[in-house]
């Protein structure tokens, strides 16, 4: 009782949450919660159930009250309150290409009620913030796959979001451009302490990128905690399993430890396909190259 | 491709960047606006983002300039000759003008529901929906954002009609109510394909059903002939049609003849509301 007045409200908290797409369960009993200031990375195989998961914080779900909190809000009942939070940056490229740079941004200082007179300076801060400035009265359709993953970060960022969700931020971009997205990331998290949850393919980027993760497997969380903890966990357990040393352990092989087997398997994960999943991927991999 | 070295060159420019101080505004999120202000004020954003685009690239206007023109030019000028079609002594040039307007206006807003479809598809939608905007007031701006594209037909047409000789009403409350009208037809018409969207989700059936219901529409009201001449059943499709009571009114107010101004604007109002109501209880589907 004590500790929950010093322990302060989480960013995200999840309790038992489950969703369906008719007969086909995508989130099974859910329980997470994530800390306030911390990245937290979702990872898992494709149906996994991650993206579900992140439509049910953003509101887009209709899911039950008490399922699904932000900063003590109720997804449910508290819808607008929660949107006020929240940054969100789908997995497609989802900036407009046919209005320019500013103007995307603008429009989301305009739907948080960013008031007119310091519209532009925001718009501006949020733009330089993602190095943007020079191009944004430029069409975004002229903008190269990292430059409009940037643009998106700055829609994203113009509101002071305390809660900042990423959905597959750096699938498809070049290293380099994988890297500049973080760096911005990084920066614009050291001034304003926002929370950030990232779902990721990339194990060697939930490893240097996330403060924490979760490994979903057929909607539920099968591993959670810091890549080191989850690292020197399989260790522990292949040494218990008397297996030979394979060396350490890198975070992908955390992954395949806990979602491998169930791959081979032509289970619900394989049914549900997940082919609008992979259309997706596809058709933005092929809009950043 | 050349994805970072587009923009200034990142990793040197954040070691030399100042700390905090040009990101002060990015600390504090914006005072949320209140009560009844939010509908009008979200409205508005999502119909000046239209109008953005419709200023960096103005192709649509002209290409569908060019149907409504044709329309009148030969369609109008041929019938006007035969004399097929009993307008009374309104010469059918004249009849025929308002309805060109009520038919591209409509044609234009049956188009937003594979907007928004596409708009989905590309996460646009996605992430307006994640803002603290209530779903009516999407719905409302994209409708009006119909609405202005549909006025801006209307001025193609009344100009090339007034060319052709067509008896128009100049007077200013006239053409005022004339926009009043538009923007409603426009607004019942583009609610009434973004329902439809949200309930067939993919652009593909929205074709099809577009397709299919968009001549009806138009040959099922006395957008062509008065309703005199219809069947009985015509007669029927034509009275459920709000489409003819956008074509009345324009009638009315544009070339003077008889019309029931009164009930035109109540069931256009009526419809609009109608339509707004169910597009934004049924957009939230297309999220999911």
């Amino acid at each position: 009782m004590t500790a929950s007045v010093s322990t302060p409200v989480p960013a995200v908290r999840c309790t038992g949450l489950h969703y369906a797409f008719g007969h086909v369960t995508a989130v099974d009993g859910l329980d997470l919660s994530v800390a306030p200031g911390e990245v937290f990375g979702l990872l898992g195989p494709n149906g996994a159930g991650k993206t579900t998961t992140m439509r049910a914080i953003t509101t887009l779900l209709p899911v039950p009250p008490g399922a699904v909190e932000v900063f003590g809000h109720d997804a449910a009942r508290q819808k607008m309150a929660v949107r006020r939070l929240l940054g969100y940056v789908p997995q497609q490229l989802s900036a407009d290409g046919t209005l320019t740079g500013r103007e995307n941004v603008a429009l989301f200082a305009r739907v948080f009620d960013a008031p007119r007179r310091e519209r532009p300076a925001r718009v501006a801060q949020a733009l330089e913030a993602v190095g943007l400035a020079d191009v944004a009265g430029r069409l975004v359709a002229t903008y190269s796959g990292g430059m409009v993953r940037r643009l998106e970060l700055a829609q994203a960022l113009v509101s002071a979001p305390r809660l900042m969700i990423l959905d597959e931020p750096t699938v498809g971009l070049d290293p380099i451009a994988r890297d500049s997205v973080w760096d911005r990331i990084n920066r614009i998290r050291a001034g304003t302490g926002m929370t950030v949850l990232v779902t990721t393919h990339s194990m060697e980027e939930a490893d240097r990128r996330c403060d924490r993760v979760a490994l979903m497997h057929r909607g539920r969380i099968r591993a959670l905690g810091t890549p080191e903890e989850l690292k020197s966990a399989l260790v522990t357990h292949r040494r218990e399993a008397g297996g030979e040393d394979t060396g350490p352990p890198t975070l992908e092989d955390v992954f395949r430890h806990y979602a491998g087997s169930g791959l081979d398997e032509p289970g619900a994960d394989e049914q549900r396909g997940e082919f609008r999943d992979v259309r997706r991927t596809r058709r933005t991999a092929s809009r950043v190259g | 491709m050349s994805a970072a070295p587009a923009a200034p060159p990142p990793a040197s420019a954040d070691a030399t960047a100042p700390s905090e101080q040009p990101f002060a505004l990015l600390l504090t999120p914006p005072r949320p606006r209140g009560g009844w202000r939010v509908i009008p004020a979200r409205t508005w954003a999502m119909c000046a983002v239209e109008l953005q685009k419709l200023r960096h690239d103005r192709t649509e206007l002209y290409t569908r300039a060019v149907q409504p023109a044709l329309w009148l030019l030969i369609f109008g000028e041929t019938f006007t000759r035969i004399r097929a079609i009993p307008t009374g002594n309104v010469p059918y040039l004249d009849y025929l003008a308002p309805g060109i307007i009520a038919q591209s206006a409509m044609f234009i807003a049956i188009f937003y529901g594979i907007m928004i479809i596409w708009e989905r598809d590309s996460g646009v939608l996605t992430k307006l929906l994640v803002t603290p905007t209530p779903r009516a007031a999407l719905v409302t701006g994209k409708a009006f954002a119909a609405g202005l594209k549909a006025l801006i037909q209307a001025v193609v047409v009344i100009a090339l009609a007034a060319v052709l000789g067509v008896a128009l009403s100049w007077n200013p409350l006239k053409l005022l109510g004339v926009v009043v009208v538009v923007l409603l037809g426009s607004a019942f018409f583009s609610c009434l394909s973004m329902s439809i969207a949200g309930i067939v989700l993919t652009r593909d059936r929205l074709m099809g059903i577009g397709q299919a219901i968009t001549m009806p529409l138009f040959f099922g009201s006395n957008a062509l002939y008065p309703v005199a001449v219809m069947p009985t059943w015509l007669k029927v499709v034509s009275m459920a049609n709000p489409l003819s009571y956008e074509v009345d009114a324009l009638r009315g107010l544009l070339i003077g003849t008889p019309a029931h101004l009164a009930v035109d604007f109540a069931v256009l109002t009526f419809a609009a509301l109608l339509g707004i109501a169910a597009a934004a209880s049924l957009l939230g589907r297309l999220a999911r």
